[in-house]
């Protein structure tokens, strides 16, 4: 299959290893891997503040950037969602929205595009350890990915996975939300690193890096750091 | 315009506009159609409630066991009766009230002090009894409930300001589920309702306290259900 | 006493300080978590017991649609049966109505004390200030509603108004305002409130409730309770006075064989509450007991605003369970109290924008990451999460930020020119030299996350440069 990546601009930015990794893991099922270049951001930002007018301009510039793209694999799942999701509603009116509508029906977060398009569970991959899986919430509740990535772990040879008490509980990250209500998203932040540390396990998986970002940073900072891995650097492991 | 006019115009007015349908956003029950939500697509979805009467007999005693109400199954009024005359007899009752009632008399037999509302009664009088027998309109199995009437049952203090409710009941009282027991109170009563109905589940009860269950916070603090054949 | 001053800083303001102070309290946030578990626990018992949860949410979001799109009509035919059984029905289209409409029947009826059942849309509309003003006693007879009286707190969560005290404190102020003795038992501290409130029910003329379902096939109220306070509300005065919200209607009394379950288990992890009564009308020819009357109050107080709203409707299709605040990280972590507000948690932040002003109350819309942890409880299938997102859009519609206009405006230039874009990434890795010197400290620009958590490095090599690196 011909897929394109869909980079999300942190993972761009901070964590190119993530793309550089999934890139890896389709390549080894025997896919072509492309970046489309012109991509830059979903829109998400202005999105979620309000500003529909300018996360519009954003959105349609990664729609052209997108265009004549067969299959779109998300590195994120909020990314993800804004496309699936959340693209048709920003169009809707607007003369763009049919292809908003067909970049979403094209669009698939890494986990549900491995599992649930190409059937696939085992890719192969060893990766020694105990983790614990933090589950975004817009993978988990807008793209409805709660087992994709569970059964994808589950082959990953070597790893055992420990679940967290608050796994499905908001991270506290949610975009800008981290730093407009910094006091509440640290609070939450804590939550998740107590439960986190409360399982033993040596590292974090997420599929989504903003939350890892996050959470990370905040027990790097709290004196207890533990490693965050996106669930494709996982699965890239050999 | 009078205050009825004004929100009728305003609503009116709102509902110029449609709203999308629930179903726009992820349905995951094959009912979608408007018309099909009475009780037998509400039965798909609910707890199951069995299919024989011995089977719900079976539900209630365990939801009544689970709630922490006495469900006493009796050979006979005479059996109800030396039930009843234990309890008062165990909790120390000098005075009990209850509605005149065939059901209800025939297990009151040995009390003295029997306090009956039926004419009407003093508040204090009422509240000064240890307990407080009356009838219901049925039982419910799905979730361990009596309903009780402002008609038939005593009127509305009775079954809820003595301290110990008893309930008299009769085995062909016990209906499957909240559904038929609504079936029932439609065609009894057909527009002719009582002024309440009741459905009781368990003696009263409380979690505002660190989220801890304690019974008996306004309403009864003991509940009993005696049931006949 | 409401939680809400006429002045004072800004509702925004107030929030922030309220949010700042809660969240740095473990000590609550633990007694909140702690009140939680067991809620947890129970509800997915209870839900599983169905046969379908998703099934009877499916069902009762129809009905739902149902009854608040035929809005009127359904109140008409309630209005029309109730009263002729001979209850009186007020309509009042807002808070003002409300109140003069019961203390004109407190003042008609020579009404000298009134106990109250619990009812959310009491304080919505200030009642007791009104009859305390005026004179009144008011006593609240539900248990957590009595202990936040005493404290002149308003209640914290929608469904458990006490949540946030422990049983020392309780005991504490109990002793200050009963004089009763200092007791460290729950069950100890309610029957010292049965007994206070048993008198108040023997003596009281008036009894006001609220009402969590209006029947309008049938012309009743449905009310659900644990205590009995409501049923004895009911029964022993005189008059009884419910308040009820328009939005409250079902169509069918059958309806309630889902709805009474379902807010059961979604509220507080039963499987039926413990006293589910429906009123028909004050006492009927031949029965015992019962008030001689009965009004029902039908309150608008803007639900008509949002009825006008169609994107957002079907949030008037809230049944109270409160529900979507036990799920919320944000309600678990600031607390009912810190909204400043009547109706808390994610139904509070999503309809208070609608009742009290858009502007004035749009942060509680804001100050969410939209998990949408609140749209998977809701047992309704209201949108919650995404109304929060539309209050956002509406709010920066309306009246939009100049720093925003001008920030996301930038953010629109940038990002739609690849090539400056990529040039930003390399410049950030350039600036990020500097970020050490000012790191936490009053000058640094991302102080907002570093003061909790370390700030992310951007890559030496971005993703794009590696892959075009690659294909050399």
């Amino acid at each position: 299959m011909k897929i394109s990546l869909f980079v999300p601009c942190f993972v761009d930015a901070i964590f190119p290893d993530v793309g550089m990794a999934a890139a890896g893991v389709l390549e080894r099922l025997g896919h072509t891997v492309d970046f489309p270049e012109k991509q830059t951001c979903c829109g998400q930002p202005p999105f979620n503040t309000g500003m529909w007018d300018p996360a519009r301009e954003v959105a349609r510039h990664q729609l052209r950037a997108f265009d004549g793209v067969e299959t779109l694999v998300s590195l994120s799942g909020s990314c993800g969602a804004m496309i699936k999701v959340f693209y048709p509603q920003l169009f809707a009116g607007d003369r763009d929205e049919k292809s908003a509508c067909d970049l979403a029906s094209r669009t698939h977060e890494f986990s549900d595009f491995l599992v649930n398009i190409l059937k696939v569970e085992d890719v192969g991959a060893r990766f020694p350890g105990r983790a614990t899986f933090h589950d975004g919430c817009h993978g988990l509740r807008e793209l409805g990915l709660k087992t994709p990535p569970r059964k994808l772990l589950a082959n990953v040879r070597g790893l055992e996975l420990i679940e967290m008490k608050e796994a499905e509980t908001c991270c506290g990250f949610g975009g800008m939300f981290s730093v407009k209500f910094p006091m509440i998203s640290t609070a939450m932040g804590e939550v998740k690193c107590d439960s986190l540390i409360e399982t033993g396990a040596d590292f974090l998986v997420s599929n989504d890096s903003s939350c890892l970002m996050h959470i990370g940073g905040m027990l790097e900072k709290q004196g207890r750091p533990r490693k965050c891995y996106h669930l494709a650097e996982i699965l890239a492991a050999t | 315009m009078n205050g009825r006019e004004t929100i009728l115009a305003r609503i009116r007015e709102a509902l110029k506009a449609p709203a999308p349908h629930p179903a726009s956003h992820g349905a995951h029950a094959p009912h979608g159609a408007a018309s099909e939500h009475g009780p037998d697509a509400f039965r798909h979805w609910l707890p199951p409630v069995g299919d024989s009467p011995d089977d719900r007999l079976a539900l209630f005693a365990k939801n009544s066991e689970a709630l922490k109400t006495t469900f006493v199954v009796c050979e006979s009024p005479a059996a109800a009766a030396a039930h009843a005359t234990r309890i008062a007899s165990a909790e120390a009752w000098k005075k009990v009230a209850a509605h005149r009632s065939p059901l209800v008399e025939s297990v009151l037999g040995d009390f003295p002090d029997v306090l009956f509302t039926d004419g009407g009664f003093e508040t204090a009088a009422l509240e000064a009894c240890d307990a407080g027998f009356t009838t219901c309109e049925c039982l419910v199995a799905q979730t361990g409930s009596a309903l009780v009437s402002s008609r038939d049952n005593g009127g509305r203090a009775l079954s809820v300001l003595p301290p110990h409710h008893i309930i008299v009941a009769t085995r062909s009282q016990l209906l499957p589920d909240l559904s038929a027991a609504f079936e029932l109170v439609e065609s009894k009563y057909g527009g002719n309702f009582p002024s309440m109905l009741s459905f009781i589940t368990g003696p009263s009860r409380t979690g505002d306290i660190e989220r801890i269950l304690v019974l008996g916070a306004h309403g009864p603090k003991n509940l009993t259900i005696l049931l006949l054949p | 006493m409401s939680a809400t001053a006429s002045q004072g800083p800004p509702p925004s303001s107030a929030f922030r300080a309220s949010a700042r102070r809660f969240t740095r309290d473990l000590r609550h946030r633990g007694l909140i978590q702690k009140a939680l578990s067991g809620y947890y626990t129970k509800r997915d018992e209870n839900k599983s017991r169905f046969q379908s949860w998703q099934g009877a949410r499916d069902l009762a979001a129809e009905i739902k649609f149902e009854a608040v799109n035929h809005l009127d009509r359904h109140l008409e035919e309630f209005a029309s049966r109730i009263e002729s059984r001979g209850a009186k029905v007020h309509w009042c289209p807002d808070a003002e109505a409300a109140r003069s409409a019961i203390l004109a029947i407190a003042r008609e009826n020579n009404v000298r004390s009134i106990i109250k059942s619990k009812s959310m849309t009491s304080e919505e509309i200030h009642l007791n200030d009104a009859l305390e003003s005026a004179g009144y006693g008011v006593f609240e007879s539900d248990l957590g509603e009595y202990i936040v009286q005493l404290r002149h707190e308003a209640p914290y969560h929608l469904v458990f108004p006490a949540m946030h005290l422990t049983r020392g404190e309780i005991s504490d102020l109990f002793q200050k305002e009963l004089g009763s003795e200092p007791t460290d038992s729950p069950e100890e501290l309610t029957m010292i409130a049965r007994r206070v409130m048993r008198k108040k029910f023997c003596e009281a003329d008036m009894g006001i409730s609220g009402a969590n379902f209006g029947v309008a096939s049938t012309g009743m109220i449905s009310i659900t309770e644990n205590e009995g306070n409501a049923r004895l509300t009911t029964a022993l005065p005189r008059i009884h006075v419910a308040i009820m919200g328009i939005e409250k209607i079902v169509p069918r009394m059958s309806d309630l064989a889902l709805f009474l379950p379902m807010l059961a288990t979604a509220g507080a992890g039963q499987a039926l509450t413990c006293y589910n009564t429906l009123f028909a009308g004050p006492r009927q020819p031949g029965e015992t007991d019962g008030p001689e009357q009965f009004h029902v109050i039908l309150l608008d107080n803007r639900r008509t605003a949002l009825l006008a709203d169609p994107e957002q409707r079907d949030a008037l299709h809230c049944i109270r369970c409160g529900a979507c605040l036990n799920v919320c990280p944000i309600f678990k972590n600031v607390g009912g109290h810190s909204y400043g507000t009547t109706y808390q948690g994610p139904i509070g932040s999503v309809i208070t924008p609608h009742l009290r002003g858009l502007q004035s109350w749009k942060h509680l819309s804001g100050a969410s990451s939209l998990c949408g942890a609140c749209t998977e409880a809701c047992p309704v299938k209201i949108d919650l999460h995404h109304h929060l997102l539309q209050n956002r859009r509406n709010a920066a519609a309306q009246k939009p930020l100049w720093y925003e206009r001008l920030a996301f405006a930038g953010f629109q230039f940038l990002m739609r020119n690849p090539a400056l874009y990529a040039l930003s990434l390399k410049l950030g890795r350039l600036g990020q030299i500097f970020h050490p010197l000012v790191n936490g400290s009053p000058l640094d620009p991302a102080r907002a996350w570093t003061s909790s958590r370390s700030l992310p490095k951007l890559a030496p090599r971005s993703f794009r440069e590696k892959w075009k690196a690659r294909a050399k």
